[in-house]
């Protein structure tokens, strides 16, 4: 159990982290955004729900962290058609909260809410999710070892999220 | 019809080397499609093993109307639509699950899983009325081939493996992949809409003209041996088998390379599990074979795409909105291929995929290009004086060719002067 200002401290370590992670996606800064990973790395975005078992049933996203860099590589190429020209983004990160069932090997369990605006050739659209992080010290830094994102509307036929959410 | 002409409105709009671009935007075309096509022809709806035991159900559909597929206690698969008999309400809210009946939440109708009417709320007050003419609507004729179950509208016409004609051959050479002889289909879909024309998307399932452009980002970056069957090298074949169904044939590729799972990417030494049973099932030579040809790469018309290692459906919603449906297909007896294709599926298709994000950017763009009608036309002749028949007599191309385009436009308008 931590003491009451160690976890204030964490918890602002925290958010100044996923602020940070939200700018870096909003402004496509691809390679700023993959260094923030660990080496054993993993996005998942679901769909049909939360609570799937991604090695059995398809999900939206599932990269390990070679195929997080093969992403990130496409999306530099500047030949990703649906992310040329790129799309604009704002997004909110709130209600950020500690979930209090720590992993065994020390990572960090954060849960978030977002609620992204993104405007491409296509149309104007509102994306909503929770986002579930473990995040792990490394060199004295924050990074993610795993970021789970579930869109609020997973269930349904949705446009293509070619942005990193 | 033009009587005073002779010549059909869909004569005027349907060359063969080109098309009208009011074809994918015209909100009263896209009407005359669902009764003409999507409510007559015949139309992928689900496949048996979705609905592997007594009683389940799944939600699907047909064009914008929704399907109950189930599997009721004597094991039949029907084909039920998702409406009340009584004021319309939909007495089927969850995607799937296993079911005797289903009972409507607006005034408790219950209807068994084959459909029959079985009980009223209050039912004084239905003194002298008939059950079974208030039973639930049923898509008329219901067939399967290979477990992929059909749906048609229309009382008469030809037989589903009339509809299939050569394209059930492609059906045949996608099972054999499984040393059980069967597909399954148990991972779950993704639901990836656009808003664009179907057509679209029909017509560039088989369309390896695009591929070296539209996915040169990935190509670029992954080493992918994909790229190189659409070059203008390639041995592969575009294949127009007619009523429709239109193929491109990787195998003069495939074959060339004479490595087993080579279509897949990758080597028996890394599948040797899915090997030994291959050749236990089908002896070493066959299993050779097998491994070398691959999966299909086949758009059955309407709605149906095998893309060697996934199956998409196509779903239209207005004339403007679709839905890919899409899942990985998963081989009976075959886990560790299992695996790897729901890995690369994951990798590739869906809203975030690294192929079909591009291929959906490509159908809106051309449909926000198509609203604009100077020049009036799309052009379709790539090939055309090139093309030839083969040994069985349907018409061939080469991969980057526009033979699969002409074929569906030829088959449309058949479908839509039949009217
Ligand atoms: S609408 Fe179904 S019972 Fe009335
Ligand atoms: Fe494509």
């Amino acid at each position: 159990m931590l003491s009451r200002e160690s976890s204030a401290t964490l918890m602002s370590a925290i958010t100044a982290f996923l602020y940070r992670e939200a700018r870096l996606q909003d402004e496509h800064q691809y390679e700023a955004w993959e260094k923030l990973w660990t080496d054993d790395g993993v996005y998942w975005v679901p769909a049909n729900g939360a609570d799937i078992d991604p090695e059995r049933q398809m999900s939206i996203i599932y990269d390990n962290r070679s195929r997080i860099a093969l992403r990130v590589r496409q999306l530099m190429t500047g030949k990703h058609f649906t992310q040329t020209p790129q799309s604009n983004l704002r997004r909110l990160i709130s209600n950020i909260e500690l979930m209090d069932e720590q992993p065994d090997n020390g990572d960090i369990a954060v849960a978030s809410n977002s609620l992204i605006f993104e405007s491409s050739l296509r149309d104007d659209m509102l994306w909503a999710a929770r986002s579930e992080y473990r995040l792990r010290h490394v060199d004295g830094e924050l990074r993610m070892a795993s970021k789970k994102v579930i869109l609020v509307n997973n269930d349904k036929a949705i446009y293509t999220l070619s942005f990193l959410v | 019809m033009n009587m005073m002409t002779g010549v059909s409105p869909w004569e005027r709009l349907i060359r063969p080397d080109r098309v009208h671009g009011s074809l994918y935007t015209d909100p009263e075309i896209f009407e005359a499609e669902l009764k003409n096509i999507w409510y007559r022809t015949w139309v992928y709806v689900g496949h048996e093993s979705e609905v592997p035991n007594a009683n389940d159900y799944v939600v699907k559909s047909i064009g914008p109307q929704s399907v109950i597929m189930t599997r009721d206690e004597q094991g039949k698969v029907n084909l039920l639509l998702n409406r009340c008999s009584h004021r319309g309400n939909q007495v089927c809210s969850f995607e799937r699950g296993n079911a005797r009946s289903f009972t409507c939440p607006f005034h408790s109708w219950t209807f068994a899983n084959d459909g029959r009417l079985v009980g009223y709320a209050f039912p004084d007050g239905y003194e002298g009325q008939d059950k079974s003419q208030l039973a639930l609507g049923r898509v008329t004729r219901v067939e399967s081939y290979r477990g992929f179950v059909f749906g048609s509208f229309a009382a008469d016409g030809p037989t589903l493996k009339e509809h299939l004609g050569g394209a059930a051959e492609t059906i045949d050479r996608l099972v054999r992949t499984s040393p059980e002889g069967e597909v399954e289909i148990t991972a779950g879909f993704l639901k990836h809409r656009v808003k664009a024309n179907w057509k679209f998307i029909l017509e560039n399932e088989c369309d390896g003209y695009h591929p070296a452009f539209v996915h040169t980002s990935i190509f670029g970056v992954a080493d992918s041996m994909i790229g190189k069957l659409y070059g203008g090298t390639s041995t592969a074949l575009t294949r127009d088998y007619g009523n429709g169904h239109t193929e491109i044939d990787l195998r003069p590729e495939f074959r060339k390379r004479d490595a087993p799972m080579s279509w897949f990417g990758t080597s028996e030494e890394r599948l040797p599990d899915y090997t030994a049973r291959m050749k236990t099932a089908y002896g070493d030579t066959a299993a050779r074979e097998i491994m070398i040809d691959g999966t299909p790469h086949v758009m059955i018309f309407p709605n149906l795409f095998i893309a060697e290692i996934q199956m998409f459906v196509i779903q239209p919603l207005g004339v403007d909105d679709s839905v890919q449906h899409v899942t990985a297909l998963q081989f009976k007896g075959a886990p560790d291929l299992n695996r790897r294709l729901r890995q690369q599926t994951m990798g590739s298709v869906g809203p975030a995929g690294f192929l079909l994000a591009d291929d959906s950017e490509m159908y809106e763009r051309c449909h926000r290009g198509v609203l604009a009608r100077n020049p009036e036309w799309i052009f379709l002749g790539r090939g055309e004086k090139r093309q030839r028949q083969d040994e069985l007599g349907f018409t061939v191309g080469h991969v980057t060719d526009e033979v699969p385009s002409r074929g569906i436009w030829a088959h449309y308008r058949k479908l839509m002067e039949a009217a």
